[in-house]
Parts: C-alpha cells; structure tokens; sequence
C-alpha cells in the first residue's frame, strides 16, 4: 500500500501542475484572439492591393519584371515558420517533419529561413544550409518582421542567387485546428484582373508602377502568415494545455481515490489491532 | 448641376484602416513631388515615396507620415495604401531619432555586406518621422 505522505505529495504537485496548464490555456486564448483581430484587421490592404496588381498585370508583360520571372529551380530557398516556443502539441513538430519531406524530395541546392526559435534550435546543429534565421520575435510581432524578411529574399531573388521560395507554415483554420501548408513566394503568381479601369493614368508609368508594389505584396503574405501562424500556434498551445489541465483532473481524481482507500485501510487496520487488543486483554 | 466637392478616402496599412472618411483634398508625396488630389479627379494610380501626407477635411487638417506605398483613384473613392501611416501626434520621436543613428551609424560604417539602399531608404523614413512629428 503506497505511503500516505506520497500520495498526499504527488497530488500537491499535480495540482500545482494543472494551475500552470490553465493559466497557458488562458494566456493562449487571449494572445490568439488579439492575432485574430490583426488577421481581420490586414484583410482590407490585401483587397486592395490584390486590386491595383491583377489590373496592372493584365496591362504590362509578366516578364519584364524580375519578381515574377520564372527559372528552373537550382536554388531555392525553403522559408520555415515555427514557434518561439514549444508545449503546443504538434506545432513545430509538423512543420519540421514537413521540412524534412521537401528536403528529401528536392532535387537542386536548398537553403532555410527558419524563423522562430524551435526550428533554427532543430537545425542549426544539422547539415541543412542555413541562410539567415529570424527569431524571438513573435512577442512583439510588428510589420517590420514581415519587411526585413521580405527585402532579404526580394533583394537575393533580384541578384539571381535564389530561383525560387518556398514556405512552409502552419495556417490558421479554427481555434482548434491548423493546418500545415506550403507556398511558393517567389516567383510571384499574379492573377490577372478582369475588372478594367478604362483611360486610367499610371504614373510614373505601368511597369515601375507594377515594380514598386510587387515587393509590397511579398511583405504582406509573409506578414499575413506570421500573423496565422502565430494565431494557430496559440490556437495549437490552447488545445494542448487544455488537454493538460483535463488529464491533471483525472490524476487528481485517481490519487484522491488512491488516498482515500489507503487512509481507509489504514483505519481499518488500526481498528482491528485495537480490537484484537481488547480482546485478547477480556480473555 | 451639382458639383461635389468632397470625396471618400481609405488610408489603408497592414496594420488596419488607419483613416476613412470624406474629405476635400489629399496632397500625397509622388514619386516626381508632391502633388494635390481635389473631387473629381481622373483615374490615377501612381507610386508614392515616403513622405508627408496632408489630408484637409471638414473637421480640418490632417497629417501623417507614410512609407511609401501608392495612391488609386477612382471615379467612386480614393483609396491610399502604406506600409505605415501615422499621425503627426503620434510618432515616437525618440524611437525615430534612435532609427535614425542607426541608419547613420550603417552608412558611416560601410561594411562590406551592406545594404546601402535599405539604409538609406530607412534614414529617409526615420528623417521623415522627425520631420513631421516637428511640424518642420
């Protein structure tokens, strides 16, 4: 029969454990939410911009502009977003064995952008070829990480040191789920507009128009997947301390049990040395 | 026929609408010099460089710095987007003035790796701030 003193312990620790958990999940639950609000609060600059690129798209030749010109893909770059942080259930682990998929499958030289602090930790002890990291800055998550990182990729695709960009990034879907997903930044896939702006006047001229906005939309969609892929790695910790607290709950419940019938039989114990005492005292 | 003499303007970062409302006259820092958007203009869509941004509306002027960006208008609306725009009374002096020793401090510096025209751009956008922000 298991010690009372250590039955008592361990569920003093657990508790204190499941006071931790929940106070995650709560931290977790309103980080998400004020990342939600930015996600909502970027949607109208895409709109826009969307807009203007799909018209003048449609007016100019794709192939005068180096950011979306097309080239086999020797050199690429492979754009990594985890978490600055882990205990978020498979967050940085999808994004990693993902990571490790495409590295397997590709055919030309890679590098990686890890950006967060779980996977530049996992790979810069690794052979992988690391270009540049960027982390510890989901706290204070602000567009001018979205702008650093996109001037770096915008300025080695313009001098044809990279032929390609890809990203690998947790998407946003509910609070509840995300989905791993990876995109090509570069070169740029442009929708052509259909909606036409009749004897418009394009100063200076379409194509420095056209020039000047593409690297602003890069920095946007690398904004726009910060702000999902922070949003979902609270999502994923809100779930996984959750998932904690519920199973501190049940420990809690199963030790209490296990004091509670190791209490009984101690009593039951000492009652009948009582007993047999008395009776051995009668006779 | 009544002319209008207002017309509706979106400012738009990626942070959010930083201003919508209708106003009489925009005057935007163009790629060639500033020039001046009044009601009923031609359909334009041009670059802007970081800049000044004046916007006159009923309730009187307003002021804000951008970054760059570019300016749409249409028949229905204007539309003005920026990676930033902030209002005069809202710009962190010391946080611009700090911006811009270190752009300062890159140039005279000239390391080998450097980013002359990123340096620049952003000892231009930390000038700008202050400028503002100082009712220069």
């Amino acid at each position: 029969m298991a010690n009372l003193k250590q039955i008592r312990k361990r569920i003093t620790s657990v508790t204190s454990t499941q006071q931790i958990t929940s106070a995650m999940k709560m931290v977790a639950a309103a980080k998400m939410r004020r990342a939600q609000e930015n996600i909502v609060k970027a949607r109208p600059y895409a709109f826009r911009l969307q807009e203007v690129m799909g018209d003048l798209a449609r007016i100019t030749d794709p192939q005068l502009h180096p950011l979306l010109a097309r080239r086999d893909p020797h050199r690429t770059a492979l754009v990594m977003v985890t978490g600055d942080r882990g205990l978020c259930g498979g967050f940085n682990s999808n994004i990693i064995r993902q990571v490790e998929i495409h590295l397997k499958v590709e055919q030309g030289e890679t590098q990686l952008v890890p950006v967060g602090r779980i996977g530049h930790d996992w790979y810069r002890r690794r052979t992988v070829p690391i270009l540049k990291q960027y982390t510890s800055f989901f706290n204070d998550l602000a567009f001018t990480h979205a702008t650093s990182i996109g001037s770096m990729i915008i300025d080695l695709y313009t001098r044809l040191e990279l032929d390609r960009v890809e990203i690998i990034y947790n998407e946003f879907k509910s609070a509840v789920r995300q989905d791993v997903v990876v995109e090509t930044l570069l070169p740029i896939d442009i929708e052509q507009g259909t909606q036409s702006h009749n004897e418009c006047i394009y100063e200076p001229d379409a194509v420095t128009l056209l020039n000047s906005i593409l690297p602003l939309h890069i920095n946007y969609q690398l904004w726009r997947i910060l702000l999902e892929s922070y949003a979902a790695e609270q999502g994923a910790r809100m779930t996984a301390m959750e998932a904690a607290t519920d199973n501190a709950a049940e420990m809690i419940a199963e030790l209490t049990l296990h004091y509670n019938q190791a209490r009984q039989a101690a009593i039951t114990t000492e009652i009948s040395d009582i007993v047999g005492g008395a009776e051995a005292i009668s006779n | 026929m009544s002319e209008q003499h207002d017309f509706p303007l979106e400012i738009v970062t990626p942070s959010g609408v930083i201003f919508t409302g209708r106003v009489h006259h925009v005057m935007v820092p163009g790629a060639d010099g500033y020039f001046g958007v009044l009601a009923n203009h031609a359909p334009l869509t041009a670059v802007l460089q970081t800049g000044k941004l004046t916007v006159d509306t009923a309730a009187g002027e307003k002021v804000f710095a951008i970054s760059g960006g570019f300016i749409e208008v249409t028949p229905e609306r204007v539309a003005l987007l920026s990676e930033t725009a902030e209002p005069e009374n809202s710009i962190d002096i010391p946080r611009a003035e700090e911006a811009l020793k270190r752009a300062q401090e890159r140039l005279a510096a000239g390391e080998a790796d450097l980013d002359v025209d990123r340096s620049r751009l952003a000892l231009a956008r930390a000038l700008n701030r202050m400028r503002i922000a100082s009712h220069e």
